[in-house]
């Protein structure tokens, strides 16, 4: 194992017996949230870093499961020792949120109510409620503050509204290819996502647990757009440009020649379909539209951010369109009005969206040079 | 340290609000946040330097300051500074007026092409100058704005721009007496406080 790797992980439970009311009205009873954590928490857990996932994310974000596992956690580039979230300094929390289909309480858990799954009946969560669970989490495990709250993405609007919901509890909050709120074009991506899922005929509106069919043509199809939404134009240039399937790789039924494109899109949802619940995607998705961090404060992001006493870390990537520069630059500006203290880089990548989770040397270099300041 | 940057700490009340604009790798900050505890905010283009600034723990946006600084809210800082960038900017009035209306006080550093070197460098060898202060040929130069000291204090009266305070730096050990003296034939950089 390299020894820049956590190693082998394992997953935890934290279960909770006490209520949690959602920003729009419903409350579920009880709930558990599946968690890792990498690293020790010092003596007066001052070194707690919370890692908030994105849209299709979960817990598992460093170090693998087993010496057999074939790729590690999903933010594996950032999150070791010697690596920018370092393991030998922060004691490193990562959970599946409410709603998701890991292992935290979601549409695949039973409700106690009907003693069968919560599918569609599940309570749509906002990103503060998310934040909130989270903050079980941290009391939990004797976090008072935490030293960081870190995401990209969505999980990036999770950090910004730590920062305005519990200020007192996080010390620096570092925002990676995010926004304030999405814009039309991307909800639209989202809404043509659900609408995959919503047709397929499997999805039986939503209770297709009761039965064996899974909605995974609606779920590899909603994946697909997604995927390409998270790429930029030069990177799929690159990697793919119009190269053709060798002969017998083909699945096309009219046997006509195929990009390699295409079949890289199909298997990527494919193997999405599999590994992902319908309904907790639809959750999500409806939770990222509906995330907007300056609604609270009169539609106005300087005055939300007057709410938060941390500092901040803006990132964003050059070719990013799916939550571009400008849109991080919308946070910076906002930040600097609002007085707070904010450090912001733009850093060149080719690989669009996906850039914040890849090994790049400029990103991994500024995300680690601000984290030196972060004591402990 | 370089330094002009020490002769503007004087005009830094403590605690202010800083903007500085081309910070580098955050040496002047640093310097400001030591003496006079600022709450210090730098603008930088340059990839090493932006992270080196960040690894000090200061706060650096990257922004290109030809782009402009329409992001800055009005009267936002207590003190804009600019040292050694005012030649290297496209529109050098322009970063000034913005400066001027982000900050309720202004400081500006800049290389004095009117000192006798780049005269007589001009004069006898009629080429443009090349020196210690200023390494670069004409071509790959960052430096696309000269001026001399008189220059910059013709487009402050143009521009109503109030001089609060000036100071002037000669190079050499001593030479700064003169430098104050006749500033646009000795001095190799000038620092002006300016406001509205």
């Amino acid at each position: 194992m390299d020894e820049h790797s956590v190693g082998i992980v394992a997953p935890q439970v934290a279960r909770f017996d006490k209520a949690l009311s959602f920003s729009d009205g419903p409350t579920l009873p009880n709930y558990e949230l599946v968690y890792e954590t990498y690293g020790e928490l010092n003596a007066s857990a001052s070194n707690g870093v919370l890692i908030c996932h994105a849209l299709s994310g979960h817990h598992h974000a460093a170090g693998r499961h087993s010496a057999e596992d074939r790729k590690p956690g999903w933010w594996d580039a950032c999150i070791g020792p010697g690596k920018p979230i370092d393991t030998r300094r922060f004691f490193v929390v990562s959970l599946n949120n409410l709603g998701g289909c890991h292992g935290s309480t979601g549409p695949t858990s039973i409700n106690p109510a009907t003693g069968e799954a919560w599918g569609p009946e599940f309570p749509q969560p906002r990103v503060e409620d998310w934040v909130d669970a989270q903050a079980q989490l941290a009391d939990h495990l004797g976090i008072d503050c935490w030293a960081a709250v870190i995401g990209g993405s969505l999980g990036g609007m999770q950090a910004m509204s730590w920062s305005l919901r519990y200020p007192e509890r996080i010390r620096h909050c570092i925002v990676i290819a995010a926004a304030t709120k999405l814009s039309a074009q991307n909800i639209a991506f989202n809404e043509i996502a659900r609408r995959a899922i919503l047709s397929d005929p499997n999805y039986a509106e939503g209770y297709y647990l009761r039965g064996s069919q899974r909605p995974t043509q609606g779920l590899a199809l909603a994946r697909m757009v997604g995927h390409v939404t998270y790429l930029s134009d030069d990177a799929m240039a690159s990697r793919f440009g119009r190269e053709l399937q060798e002969q017998g790789e083909t699945e096309a039924a009219n046997s006509a020649p195929e990009f390699q494109v295409e079949s890289y899109l199909r298997y990527q949802g494919s193997q999405f379909s599999t590994a992902f619940d319908a309904n907790t995607y639809l959750l999500m998705t409806r939770a990222l539209d509906r995330f907007d961090l300056a609604q609270p404060y009169g539609d106005d992001v300087v005055e939300a951010f007057r709410q938060a006493q941390c500092e901040f870390l803006v990132l964003s990537f050059s070719t990013d369109w799916r939550f571009s520069p400008a849109r991080s630059r919308e946070i910076v500006d906002a930040l600097v009005a609002a007085e707070r203290p904010v450090s912001y880089a733009e850093i060149a990548a080719d690989e669009g969206h996906d850039a914040f989770l890849l090994p790049i040397a400029r990103y991994l270099a500024v995300f680690d040079a601000y984290l030196q300041r972060v004591t402990i | 340290m370089r330094q002009d940057l020490t002769h503007i700490l004087r005009w830094i009340q403590p605690r202010a609000r800083v903007l500085d604009l081309g910070c580098g790798n955050g040496e002047f900050l640093a310097l400001l946040r030591k003496e006079r505890h600022v709450q210090g905010t730098g603008i930088e283009i340059d990839e090493a330097s932006i992270t080196e600034a960040i690894g000090r723990g200061l706060n650096i946006i990257e922004q290109d300051l030809d782009a402009g600084l329409s992001n800055f809210p009005d009267q936002s800082f207590d003190v804009v500074v600019m040292a050694h960038a005012l030649q290297a900017v496209h529109f050098p009035d322009q970063v000034l007026e913005e400066m001027l209306r982000i900050g309720r006080e202004c400081v500006v550093t800049f290389p004095n092409f009117g000192h006798w070197r780049c005269r007589l460098h001009l004069s006898t060898r009629g080429r443009m100058p090349v020196s210690r202060f200023m390494p670069y040929n004409w071509y790959d130069t960052p430096n696309i704005h000269f001026c001399t000291v008189r220059d910059f204090e013709t487009l402050c009266r143009h521009r109503g721009i109030r001089i609060l305070g000036r100071d002037m730096i000669g190079g050499e050990q001593g030479a700064s007496r003169f430098a104050r003296s006749w500033p646009n034939l000795f001095a190799t950089t000038a620092i002006y406080h300016i406001s509205r």
